[in-house]
């Protein structure tokens, strides 16, 4: 390089010390940085992105915070964090589901007006979107479920019927009525809001729209719902075999016991001799 | 050294062409920082959406789209490859500053140099040292480690702490205790290090500067042999260290200030009485002849000397 031959080796070194001193400080800010952007980032649980929002930790490398999708909402349902105020990353945008539910506009105008595709273009039929899950999450408030007639979330549903629908089951307290529980099918619940802004009740809502990742377990994979899919878990069936009368607590011939001298061969493997005799058996049992 | 440069700056400029003309890019850069400033606030304030979003991405009349270059290379850098609109106001953005000059988004456009030019006039006012002076490389390091940390946890980074988009978004959106960024930004150039943020440290101002290494929009000391060495131009200049080649070059040197740190704001135009500087292209090739003058004696122009 020309200018290390040029210059003198003082100023070789003096470059080096400065380079480091430059490298040094920019490490520790970039660490503060990493640092603030880790805590910044916990997206709060009542905040609710836009219809058609990336994952998470996708959306943060997407968005630019622009505010073109919050202008373009008809309802003012969106607005951008603010810091400070909102837990929300500041500058994203997000809705609270009690103040401003979204609306679920047919043409999605907040989609249509991202940029960035930070709000997934692909989202054409807001039925789809996937802003959260609606979770009845106080059952001991919910005027339904202590027997009454509210429905009030059911009624407001965009997706009445799929998203929500009224579970009968007989109130065991008054001995004659019906409880109409509200049942959320995650599958159809666009997570819009529209229920948790119209609950009745004071202050929070009884039902609730979580993050998908906080509202939803995942099906555990080793459990069968044989009542859904009745092929059996393994190809082959394997034929094991049918418990005969003898021995055993299901014994249909001698129900709960042994039969006389029925007792397993000591010689054999798993055999032993009974230390007990009960009377009129002839073997140990009962 | 001359006496004058103990006169106050810009005394002789003012006395020799008038206020308004020895204020003349000032007042046209304040004019341009609010006049952008206003266009975001008109949809809010007024109901009238010429133009929409902010700086980080806006659409004019619903039809041009306008993206922040360095807030999208972040995006690219942290795994998004931003939607085509998005793609196209970079791009149109990022080819009108190579063109202008990228600081000229510094001086003309950036709603922080305001607040740090205030923090200078104040620090100036009160005759305080320069305090802490890193050196002016050091931004570029800092757009290193933005663009790292981008990658590094996957979002764009700088956006969590830019002051910039923190008083700007906070002025159209809502503020939040956003303006804690901006006051920082005010203490820092005030109390601890001259003129530290936009000429040292600021990642979005290095970023402009390498975008616009090769602008066409130039300043040229044309009229060099003229100085009368009363050091105006390096008092009021941001970046003053670009000054020194051109108008200090010798014949063959070109009067041309060359360097992209140069933020474009005119500003040693408006102050120079004997008019050395001025607009120009970077292929203009006037010839400009250097000083002739004794080593280390000015040659102050006889109507001049106080
Ligand atoms: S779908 Fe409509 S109401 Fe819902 S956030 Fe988008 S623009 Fe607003
Ligand atoms: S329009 Fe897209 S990029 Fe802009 S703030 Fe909304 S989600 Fe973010
Ligand atoms: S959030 Fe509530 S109102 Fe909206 S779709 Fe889900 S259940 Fe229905
Ligand atoms: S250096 Fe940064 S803060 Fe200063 S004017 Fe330029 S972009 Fe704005």
């Amino acid at each position: 390089m020309s200018a290390a031959t040029k210059h003198k080796p003082m100023d070789r070194r003096r470059f080096l010390r400065d380079a480091s001193r430059g490298v040094a400080g920019c490490a520790l800010a970039g660490m503060g940085l990493t640092q603030f952007i880790s805590d910044a980032r916990a997206l709060p649980a009542q905040a609710i992105r836009p219809p058609g929002a990336l994952e998470e930790s996708d959306f943060l490398a997407a968005c630019i915070r622009c505010g073109l999708c919050v202008r373009d909402c008809p309802y003012d349902t969106l607005s951008l964090a603010e810091l400070g105020h909102d837990g929300a990353a500041t500058g994203t945008p997000f809705f609270t589901a009690r103040d401003v539910p979204c609306e679920m506009c047919e043409d999605i105008p907040c989609v249509v007006a991202c940029p960035t595709g930070a709000l997934d273009h692909n989202l054409t039929n807001i039925d789809d979107a996937d802003m959260g899950v609606a979770v009845l999450i106080d059952e001991e408030a919910c005027l339904n479920a202590l027997g009454l007639r509210c429905d009030v979330c059911y009624r407001v549903c965009p997706v009445i019927d799929k998203a929500i629908t009224l579970e009968l089951s007989p109130n065991t307290r008054s001995g004659a009525h019906a409880i109409f529980m509200p049942i959320v099918h995650s599958d159809h619940c666009t997570g819009c809001g529209k229920c948790e802004k119209s609950c009745v009740l004071p202050d929070e809502s009884a039902i609730k729209v979580l993050p998908t990742r906080l509202a939803k377990a995942h099906s555990a994979e080793h459990y069968k719902l044989g009542w859904e899919e009745n092929n059996p878990l393994v190809d082959e069936l394997i034929d094991l075999p049918d418990r005969l009368p003898g021995s055993g607590t299901d014994n249909l011939a001698a129900p709960g016991g042994f039969l006389p001298g029925d007792m397993p061969d000591p010689s054999m493997e798993g055999g032993f001799t009974s230390s007990i005799k009960l009377p009129g058996t002839g073997g140990a049992g009962q | 050294m001359s006496d004058k440069t103990h006169l106050p700056v810009g005394a002789e400029a003012i006395r020799d062409k008038g206020w308004l003309t020895a204020h003349k890019y000032l007042l046209l850069r304040r004019a341009s920082q609010l006049f952008f400033l206003f266009l975001f606030l008109m949809g809010p304030w007024l109901g009238i959406w010429w133009v929409k979003g902010n700086l980080s991405g806006s659409l004019t009349f619903d039809i041009l789209p306008l993206t922040d270059p360095f807030i999208a290379a972040q995006g690219i850098i942290a795994g998004h490859w931003p939607a085509l609109t998005a793609l196209i106001g970079a791009l149109i953005v990022g080819v009108a500053y190579a063109l202008i000059g990228g600081r000229v988004y510094c001086s003309w456009v950036c709603p922080i140099n305001p607040v740090t030019d205030g923090a200078h006039w104040l620090h100036d006012k009160l005759g305080m040292t320069k305090g802490w002076q890193p050196k002016r490389e050091t931004r570029y390091y800092v757009l290193g480690m933005v663009l790292a940390v981008s990658l590094l946890t996957g979002t764009i980074a700088w956006e969590f702490v830019n002051p910039i988009s923190m008083l700007h978004r906070g002025l159209i959106f809502g503020v939040g205790f956003a303006w804690a960024f901006v006051l920082a930004v005010f203490l820092f150039d005030f109390a601890v290090s001259r003129r530290g943020w936009c000429g040292h440290l600021c990642p979005v101002g290095a970023f402009y500067n390498l975008l616009g290494t090769a602008s066409v929009l130039r300043v040229t000391a044309k009229n060099r042999a003229a100085c009368d060495d009363c050091m105006d131009c390096f008092a009021v200049c941001p970046e003053n260290h670009v000054i020194t080649p051109a108008l200090r070059g010798q014949d063959d040197d070109t009067p041309l200030i060359l360097s992209p740190d140069c933020t474009n704001c005119g500003r040693c135009i408006d102050v120079c009485a004997p008019e050395v500087f001025e607009f120009t292209h970077r292929f203009d090739a006037t010839p400009a002849p250097g000083r002739v003058r004794a080593k280390s004696t000015p040659a102050p122009r006889a109507d001049k000397a106080a």
